[in-house]
């Protein structure tokens, strides 16, 4: 379904990510791991076109997708949920879901789309006329879930779903992500703790200074001396 | 006598409150979504004013007949402005910024200078003229006319950013570029119709004022300095705060003339924006 070869991006003069090449199958769960700063954001970044990449191919179902526009990248069924959240603040809970609906093929099944989404986060719909900033972290991150859900994806990119939440909602919103995996939708996540990217993925890939040093599956992963030589510095 | 004079002031600094309004909100509104000020703004005032001068004057065209025709072509030189200048500055440092949109100021008023000459242009003869009597108070039509305008386009653009989809983008944009084009925004779209309605809304206020006040090179230049004023009082970015803080300087102005001497009305508006902005910085209905 996605398929990036040979990836190369940079910062100005500043290259960050060198010859990376990933692939996620339909349907598939697929981490991305690897230390602070080695470049998995950008990676993700430049995927949903936010970054324009240097060299290489990224595409999605066989058509190239770099540098094409994101607004029109997200039309293609490719959904990107970004790290820290970034739900639109100053906006209530359903304008931002109403928001993640507006490709114009999305923004046809706006209303039964967003019935979905109450129905599968219902504590957004008892907060939908809620100002974003007000609600709590983990709602916030169903929020930003669910609005990347509003453009009714093929592929979700998930760009730390887990950070700073509390055990018991990071536990939920595990769950969430496996119940949106049913439905047929394939998820690209990063995450840095190994054991809990590994639980819930089909595959994962080990990214350390922008290059992509190792992939397997989990129990190949974890039974991989370098993996803990790269999280431990052993 | 005297509560008479007072309603008066009142009731004229309501008036050209509305007008202030508008004109500050056009500014605030590309404030908010891209964080650039416009300081060629008072110059696009002065621009749909002689826009108004010139169809009255070589085809006969009243201004207020001139105004759909002028907030077209204000919208127009907005998003032009975008695609011209602005786009290629967004990410340069603010003093880029700045000297960008100054520079365009100085542009369009010495080509206002040399192409029209510095004299006063006076539309005589308008379709609305003369003055309102009520119980003693008077109120100049034309400005009752304008006042009514601005207000009526306030109203517009406020739905239009509330209400429709197109504003909800507007505002998401504003408060999250790179997640608005996650959603399918096409925010760069966004910012050139941002740089249109900022200018259509001026050209707006500009037409109407011409209906009284006559039109130079140098008219801008107050407007855009209380439209500042405006939008630092009221709150960067915030659309009801414009209103507010014109609806604020338009009775400050009045007021402060009639109470203190006419030649130290603007020392009141500034005064009053001194002591806000180093009380509360983000303005009165900011949130930076």
């Amino acid at each position: 379904m996605l398929r990036i070869t040979d990836l190369e991006v940079s910062y100005g003069d500043f290259q960050v990510i060198w010859g990376v090449s990933l692939e996620v199958g339909a349907g598939e769960v697929v981490s991305l791991m690897g230390p602070n700063g080695c470049g998995k954001s950008t990676i993700f970044n430049t995927i949903s076109g936010l970054l324009k990449s240097k060299a290489g191919t990224i595409e999605l179902d066989g058509q190239r997708i770099d540098n094409l526009p994101s607004h029109e990248i997200v039309g293609l069924g490719l959904a990107h949920v970004l790290e820290r959240r970034r739900v639109f603040p100053y906006l209530s809970v359903r304008q931002n879901l109403w928001l993640g609906a507006y490709n114009p093929k999305a923004k046809a099944h706006r209303d039964e789309t967003i019935e979905q989404v109450f129905d599968r986060f219902p504590r957004l719909r008892e907060r939908q006329d809620q100002l974003a900033h007000t609600l709590s972290g983990g709602e916030q991150q169903m929020l930003a879930l669910g609005r990347g859900l509003m453009s009714r994806p093929r592929l979700l990119l998930i760009d730390e779903p887990f950070l700073g939440l509390a055990p018991g909602v990071a536990k939920e919103m595990m769950d969430m992500i496996a119940s949106v995996n049913a439905t047929g939708v394939a998820v690209l996540f990063i995450e840095q703790n190994v054991q809990v990217a590994l639980s819930m993925s089909n595959r994962g890939y080990i990214l350390e200074s922008g290059r992509m040093v190792l992939t397997g599956k989990p129990e190949e992963l974890l039974n991989s001396g370098e993996v803990k030589r790269i999280f431990l510095g052993g | 006598m005297t509560q008479e004079i007072i309603i008066q002031a009142i009731i004229s600094g309501l008036l050209m409150g509305f007008v202030y309004a508008l004109i500050a909100v056009g500014l605030s509104l590309i404030f908010g979504l891209m964080e650039i000020v416009n300081f060629a703004h008072g110059e696009f005032l002065m621009l749909s004013m002689y826009t108004a001068f010139w169809l009255w004057s070589l085809f006969g065209l009243d201004p207020l007949f001139a105004l759909p025709l002028t907030a077209v072509m204000m919208f127009v030189l907005g998003i032009a402005t975008h695609y011209g200048l602005i786009r290629h500055i967004l990410h340069a440092s603010m003093l880029v910024q700045i000297c960008a949109t100054f520079g365009l100021a100085i542009f369009l008023r010495a080509s206002a200078q040399f192409l029209w000459t510095p004299d006063p242009r006076t539309i005589l003869d308008p379709l609305v003229e003369g003055r309102l009597d009520i119980m003693g108070i008077f109120l100049g039509l034309p400005q009752i006319v304008a006042s009514l305008g601005c207000l009526a386009a306030f109203a517009l653009l406020y739905l239009f950013i509330a209400r429709s989809d197109t504003g909800l983008a507007l505002q998401a944009t504003a408060q999250d570029r790179q997640a608005a084009s996650l959603m399918g925004i096409p925010t760069d779209r966004m910012y050139a119709l941002g740089w249109g309605i900022g200018s259509a809304c001026v050209g707006i206020a500009g037409v109407l004022l011409a209906t009284f006040r006559p039109t130079d090179p140098e008219v801008g230049a107050l407007y855009a300095l209380l439209a500042y004023v405006a939008v630092a009082l009221g709150g960067f970015g915030s659309i009801l705060g414009s209103l507010f803080a014109g609806l604020l300087i338009g009775q400050m102005e009045a007021l402060g003339g009639w109470l203190i001497d006419p030649s130290y009305k603007y020392v009141v508006i500034f005064s009053l924006y001194l002591a806000v902005v180093s009380l509360r910085p983000q303005g009165l209905f900011g949130r930076f």
